[in-house]
């Protein structure tokens, strides 16, 4: 009782210090981050930011040059590779034999990952992830939403304690997407997974993650809460306009200057409580600009590319 | 470990692909034996005509025994490429499909999967030498009948009784499997190094082909090499048909392949033990 408390006192995954370099590129570069049990962890960069490497470094695909991986606890290296029984894991695509049923691919990396695993546990996953009656057909007739259900299934059937997710919604339509959001929110809620997840569909994302990280060019800008890190009582709200390029000295010395989080010639993107949209509108009006439109934007969404996006010139450079 | 070894075996045999090997083995050997039904005579009258002038050469020549050994010097340069089919493709072919990224994040080391890689491609192999001698030697006595056997060779030719064949046979396809294993082991290495499955089996044609070249080639330059290129070994069987049969020489010949392929399977793992999984 004392141990298993012990390891959920620990952080189910950390790493130390972790880089990585292919040739003279710098994949990943001293990433330090913790994930804690119960945690839906998002994991946010551009492509080729390093989240594909640091993923495959925490399940022993690819070995880092330095720094240290610690699942549990306990380090992890390619003698320890017992702890990956804890892990269940789908890495880009979920990629099976298309020539044997669902039911043979589940069965065969089940077990793999425990002898012991018996026909009514493969049911059951099944079940959750909605392909019972499924199981015998070919893998090679299955669409890629199935075959990304297949995948948690077999993530899944071994009852480990974290879920590695990578792009777990590429290539689903909508429907599937919004499947996979409510497949992988029941997994925390109702099964008790952790789960770290990457996507590009920052919305996804802010949706179902409780914590997140940001890496830009294989190093991390940010790390925390998502409830902390984005303030519901602050939107982003971008104004499109017509080109004006006298619009900073506009601005500068006005109230909403305090606000302004981003400008560009036909856009502004203000950082500010979404009940002061109307006011902002008036003043813009009467002040010669003209408005086109006015969005709140998804405050993750912004937030990523403020931290991450080179090209925005923020308030601090006007 | 007994349970990886399953799950290899049970993807190799539920896989299609797997099942033209023998379809080849069975149509190389069908036409040998049709051949030999239509013209067989003639093959055996032009062999022979170099000693028919010393001998008195009576009774069944042409029998199921001289046949099978005719298409085993014919198939044992083509089934290398068999098995290169299987072997180059287990751990290349896993990373060109993708599922390799999915194994590897299983918590079993990476040693026991090459292992358990290498001792399916070897029960494949000892499974498809298996049915040659069954295509080869049951339906060439069926169609050809049973006699003395007659091995003849470039400088002379060696009688056996008929009933000093069989454990011949047997040895020879014994020695056959670990030929054939010599290149499973190198054709793993290969798929190590590779992420699809048609390099390690080009590669492995091709060492095979440049090698046996060096090995048959009467050159003084060749001539030091040749004892340690796996490929002068790899036709150790035709020893068993000889008299007396040169135990010491086909010993030689097996340790050699037994090094080789403990040399391949050791390069594997160290080296895909510190692979990097970017497929």
């Amino acid at each position: 009782m004392q141990a298993q408390i012990n390891v959920l006192l620990e952080p189910i995954i950390e790493t130390r210090g972790l880089s990585k370099s292919f040739k003279n590129f710098h994949a990943v570069s001293d990433l330090s981050f913790t994930i804690n049990h119960g945690d839906i962890y998002g994991f946010l960069g551009q492509n080729g930011a390093g989240k594909s490497t640091t993923m495959r470094m925490l399940l022993g695909l690819i070995f880092p040059d330095s720094g240290s991986i610690f699942i549990n606890g306990q380090e992890f290296n390619n003698s320890q590779r017992h702890l990956l029984s804890k892990i269940g894991a789908i890495i880009e695509r979920p990629d099976m034999y298309g020539y044997l049923s669902g039911w043979d691919n589940l069965k065969m990396f089940a077990t793999l990952s425990d002898s012991s695993i018996k026909a009514d546990r493969l049911h059951e996953v099944l079940e959750i992830v909605g392909l019972k009656g499924r199981e015998k057909d070919k893998v090679k007739a299955y669409s890629q939403g199935m075959k990304q259900r297949l995948g948690i299934a077999i993530a899944l059937v071994h009852k480990p304690d974290l879920l590695i997710l990578d792009e777990p919604t590429n290539g689903l339509d909508p429907q599937g997407i919004a499947e996979m959001r409510s497949l992988i929110l029941s997994l925390s809620r109702d099964h008790g997974k952790t789960i770290l997840i990457s996507s590009h569909l920052l919305y996804e994302i802010e949706q179902i993650a409780t914590s997140m990280i940001i890496i830009h060019k294989g190093k991390k800008v940010v790390e925390g809460k998502v409830n902390e890190l984005l303030n519901p009582d602050e939107t982003y709200v971008e104004v499109d306009i017509n080109p004006d390029s006298t619009i900073g000295a506009k601005i500068a010395g006005s109230q909403w200057q305090a606000y302004l989080s981003s400008v560009q010639p036909a856009t502004l993107v203000f950082k500010m409580n979404p009940h002061h949209t109307p006011e902002l509108n008036r003043w813009l009006v009467a002040n010669g600009i003209d408005v086109i439109e006015i969005k709140s934007k998804h405050s993750l969404e912004t937030y990523f590319l403020s931290l991450t996006d080179d090209t925005v010139i923020t308030n601090r450079a006007i | 470990m007994i349970q990886l070894l399953r799950i290899e075996l049970y993807k190799i045999f539920k896989r299609p692909r797997t099942y033209i090997s023998f379809g080849i083995v069975t149509a190389i050997t069908f036409v040998i034996q049709l051949a030999m039904l239509t013209d067989g005579k003639g093959f055996v009258n032009f062999a022979l005509s170099g000693v028919n002038e010393q001998f008195d050469i009576q009774g069944n020549i042409l029998n199921g025994y001289l046949i099978t050994y005719i298409i085993l010097q014919s198939l044992l340069i083509h089934i290398p490429l068999l098995v290169a089919l299987v072997a180059g493709d287990s751990l290349a072919g896993e990373a060109n499909l993708g599922t390799l990224r999915l194994l590897l994040t299983k918590p079993i080391s990476r040693a026991k999967i090459v292992l358990m890689k290498f001792l399916s491609s070897f029960i494949y192999t000892v499974i498809l030498i298996v049915w040659l001698a069954v295509v080869a030697l049951f339906f060439s006595l069926l169609l050809f009948g049973k006699g003395d056997m007659i091995n003849l060779k470039s400088d002379a030719f060696v009688m056996i009784l008929q009933s000093d064949v069989m454990w011949r046979y047997g040895l020879a396809f014994a020695f056959a499997v670990l030929a054939m294993t010599t290149i499973a082991s190198m054709s793993l290495l290969l798929s190590a190094y590779a992420d699809n499955s048609i390099g390690p089996i080009i590669a492995t044609m091709g060492i095979v082909v440049v090698l046996t070249i060096l090995s048959n080639l009467e050159l003084p330059l060749f001539t030091v090499i040749k004892p340690y290129l796996f490929t002068t070994h790899m036709i150790g069987w035709k020893g068993f048909f000889d008299d007396p049969v040169p135990y010491a020489a086909i010993g030689r010949s097996a340790i050699v392949l037994v090094l080789y392929t403990v040399g391949f399977l050791t390069a594997t793992i160290l080296y895909f033990n510190k692979k990097d999984i970017k497929s």
